[in-house]
């Protein structure tokens, strides 16, 4: 049964190399090993907010996505906004891009109307092969983005050989066209000195990866972006966020060893 | 005359308001389909339009057939109009107004206009009182005078009129709209209905009109396509490039998604008689070969892409960040048209090290929040927002924000702000300040969520 497959898999691989094969590492190495090297770089990606509280988190985890995958390319990243997020989680702000590695001169913006414009403008840009990635935000349940829309997204992606990422608030996942789902929820950083808040968290599931192996495998992580290296970093089980709201600490005492040093404060 | 002296006279008379908005806004549709005929068309109030036909009435076969062919086409759409084509505007409306329509051979609008009477002067009540007492009735008496005396008497304007309806003068119109850069046209022999077969029509138009511009050396930024329907109608469609462009192809797939984005769809009705293309705006373009240097090649296909979404969804959604040098958080970045020039802004780049200290989404304005903290100036330790509770389980702050005091106008209250990075237990992490400072500024501070991080 798995030998015809294999050897069909080998042949579209063969036929579409850039598309088939290529991925987008994590940087965090058991998610990288459970998705067989990374996700697809050529195809569509959904990231899902678990709550609305959640859409920051969501989307910042398809940022951070994109951001591995415009990794040294020079290549912009394009992002279709619904306008009704603004009055939901705000407008996006530039220095916080910055503050996720992001450069802000390198994104273009697209404050649409609705999902279906959104979905337009998402497939316009995806189709363009000087786009790095795509990130398209879609609010509530939106009929627009049917199976039709994310095959034509998925397609677009493998035609331009750059990723396009859905995300989504408000809406429960629903089947797809995706290469990967993904199910996002924020989660408690690492305290830095003085219980100050820490890096982005997320905690993730994998509700679906295309062609890959489905069953008993993890599929829960909690990841740490790390800006400077431009990776994630599994902090599955890293007991030191799972502790209480406030670490007590010894009089004089340092940090716990799970709590990273700053270099200094800047305030602008 | 009154009006009960009027439905005296005639019983039946229908009476309408007088409606001034409507009578313009009907001479502009007017003029627009005027514009077929001459792309220099202004109103002529009360009820007139003037056209230049300057270099345009061999197309019609001469001024006297051009003449018909425009009142036939007012005709069409139940319009009766009287046409004169003279010399200058003035002299072409008084022989419309007052005298014979007439077409006067160049040169001869003086042999025309001396017949007529002072009344085509159109000057104020007492000056033509005045004049046909003194026994003059018709131009011609006028014209035989000195013009200084009359000047003297009468005033400067009434004696340009003069001599400008005597042809003695010529005085440009000013049209509506600016000449475009460059213009090209199919006209129909039969109404043209097959709304598929547009774009067979516009390629050729485009490709015509770029051969100018490329013979120029130009590129173009905004065009214009004029669909004038045979019902009077002008259905108008515009888009524009980031760059000038010389590409036929991109400029109609800017067409196809300005057409596609129309409220009202581009309807033929009975068909469209002519279909212009105009560059209105060109700028220098060098020759280029393509193709050769790869990295401008790409450079170009953003551009063209932004050119397409700004012309599916406007100019005012597609929009790139801007950085500004200040360190207060809300003016730091604006948006601005993603193809407006750039000056190389740097933004700031993190320290390593650091935790993201701005927000990834900012709210404008700030949202009001109940926060209760153990000290007046201290992180709250819990605070709501939307009804939901947010228990607070990390706190940074303040990074204290004082408002640009050389901004603030007079009266208006900025306060010092001093801002948290808050972590709730769930791990959703928040950007809130306090306004003002406790005791000096302000008795009671009040707090407000500014932004989320990631």
């Amino acid at each position: 049964m798995t030998q015809p497959l294999a050897s069909l898999r080998q042949s579209l691989a063969c036929a579409y190399p850039a598309a088939a094969s290529e991925t987008i590492a994590l940087g965090a190495q058991s998610l990288d090993r459970r998705l067989g090297g990374g996700i697809l770089r050529a195809a569509l990606h959904e990231a899902y907010a678990e709550t609305a509280a959640d859409a920051p988190a969501a989307t910042g985890f398809a940022l951070a996505l994109a951001r591995r995958a415009m990794a040294g390319g020079g290549k912009p990243l394009l992002w279709a906004r619904q306008e009704a997020l603004t009055s939901e989680s705000g407008a996006p702000y530039p220095p916080g891009l910055a503050d996720i590695g992001l450069d802000p001169a390198a994104v273009a913006f697209i404050r649409v109307r609705d999902a279906k414009e959104a979905l337009q403008a998402g497939a316009e840009a995806g189709r363009c092969a000087t786009v790095g990635a795509t990130l398209i935000e879609l609010f509530g349940e939106a009929r627009a983005y049917d199976l039709t829309a994310s095959r034509r997204l998925a397609l677009a992606a493998a035609a331009a050989g750059a990723p396009i990422f859905v995300s989504r608030v408000g809406a429960s996942p629903a089947p797809s066209a995706a290469s990967s789902r993904w199910l996002v929820r924020a989660a408690p950083s690492r305290a830095l000195a003085a219980n100050a808040p820490g890096s982005a968290a997320f905690t993730i599931f994998l509700l679906r990866q295309r062609g890959g192996a489905a069953g008993q495998e993890q599929h829960e992580w909690r990841v740490e972006w790390n800006r400077d290296r431009g990776a994630f970093e599994d902090r599955t089980f890293d007991t030191s966020s799972l502790s209480g709201p406030v670490a007590s600490l010894p009089v004089g005492g340092t940090p716990g060893e799970g709590a990273p040093q700053r270099a200094g404060r800047k305030f602008g | 005359m009154t009006l009960a002296d009027a439905r005296a006279r005639a019983p039946h008379l229908a009476v309408a308001q007088a409606d001034p908005d409507a009578d313009e806004r009907l001479m502009l549709r007017l003029a627009a389909f005027g514009e077929q005929f001459t792309p220099l068309v202004a109103l002529d109030p009360p009820c007139g339009l003037m056209l230049d036909a300057t270099g345009c009435a061999h197309l019609f076969g001469g001024e006297a057939m051009m003449r018909t062919c425009i009142l036939q086409a007012m005709a069409r759409l139940s319009f009766t109009g009287r046409a004169a084509v003279a010399g200058t505007p003035e002299a072409a409306r008084a022989l419309a107004r007052f005298g014979q329509e007439v077409v006067t051979p160049p040169g001869e609008d003086e042999n025309f206009t001396r017949p007529l009477s002072i009344a085509a002067l159109e000057a104020p009540k007492e000056t033509s009182v005045a004049l046909t007492r003194a026994g003059l009735t018709s131009l011609g008496d006028l014209a035989d005078r000195s013009s200084a005396a009359l000047t003297a008497r009468f005033g400067d304007e009434t004696m340009r009129r003069l001599t400008r309806i005597l042809g003695r003068e010529d005085a440009r119109i000013t049209p509506l709209r600016p000449l475009p850069e460059c213009m090209v046209e199919r006209r129909f022999a039969e109404p043209f209905l097959d709304l598929s077969a547009i774009e067979n029509v516009l390629r050729p138009l485009i490709a015509e009109a770029m051969g100018i511009l490329e013979r120029r050396g130009e590129g173009g930024r905004a065009f214009e396509a004029r669909f004038f329907r045979t019902d009077g109608a002008v259905a108008v469609l515009n888009f524009e490039t980031g760059a000038p462009s010389r590409n036929v192809e991109a400029l109609l797939r800017l067409f196809r998604l300005k057409a596609d984005s129309l409220a009202d769809p581009l309807d033929p009705g009975f068909g469209f008689d002519v279909i212009r293309f105009c560059v209105l705006n060109a700028e220098t373009l060098a020759q280029s070969q393509i193709g050769f240097e790869r990295q401008s090649a790409q450079e170009g296909d953003v551009a063209d892409l932004v050119d397409r979404l700004a012309a599916r969804f406007g100019r005012e959604r597609v929009l790139r960040f801007a950085a500004h040098e200040t360190h207060d958080p809300v003016r730091a970045a604006s948006y601005v048209y993603a193809a407006s020039p750039s000056k190389p802004n740097s933004w700031e780049k993190p320290e390593p090290g650091e935790p993201p200290l701005r927000p990834l989404f900012l709210f404008d304005p700030p949202q009001p929040i109940d926060t209760m903290a153990e000290t007046p100036d201290g992180p709250p330790m819990h605070f709501k927002w939307r009804r939901v509770r947010h228990m607070i389980a990390r706190a940074e702050g303040p990074e204290r924000i004082a408002p640009e005091w050389w901004r603030n106008a007079v009266g208006r209250d900025r306060r010092t702000r001093d801002y948290y990075r808050l972590e709730d237990r769930e791990g959703h992490r928040f950007w809130v300040f306090r306004e003002g400072l406790y005791e000096s500024e302000t008795a009671a501070p009040r707090w407000f969520l500014h932004g989320l991080f990631a």
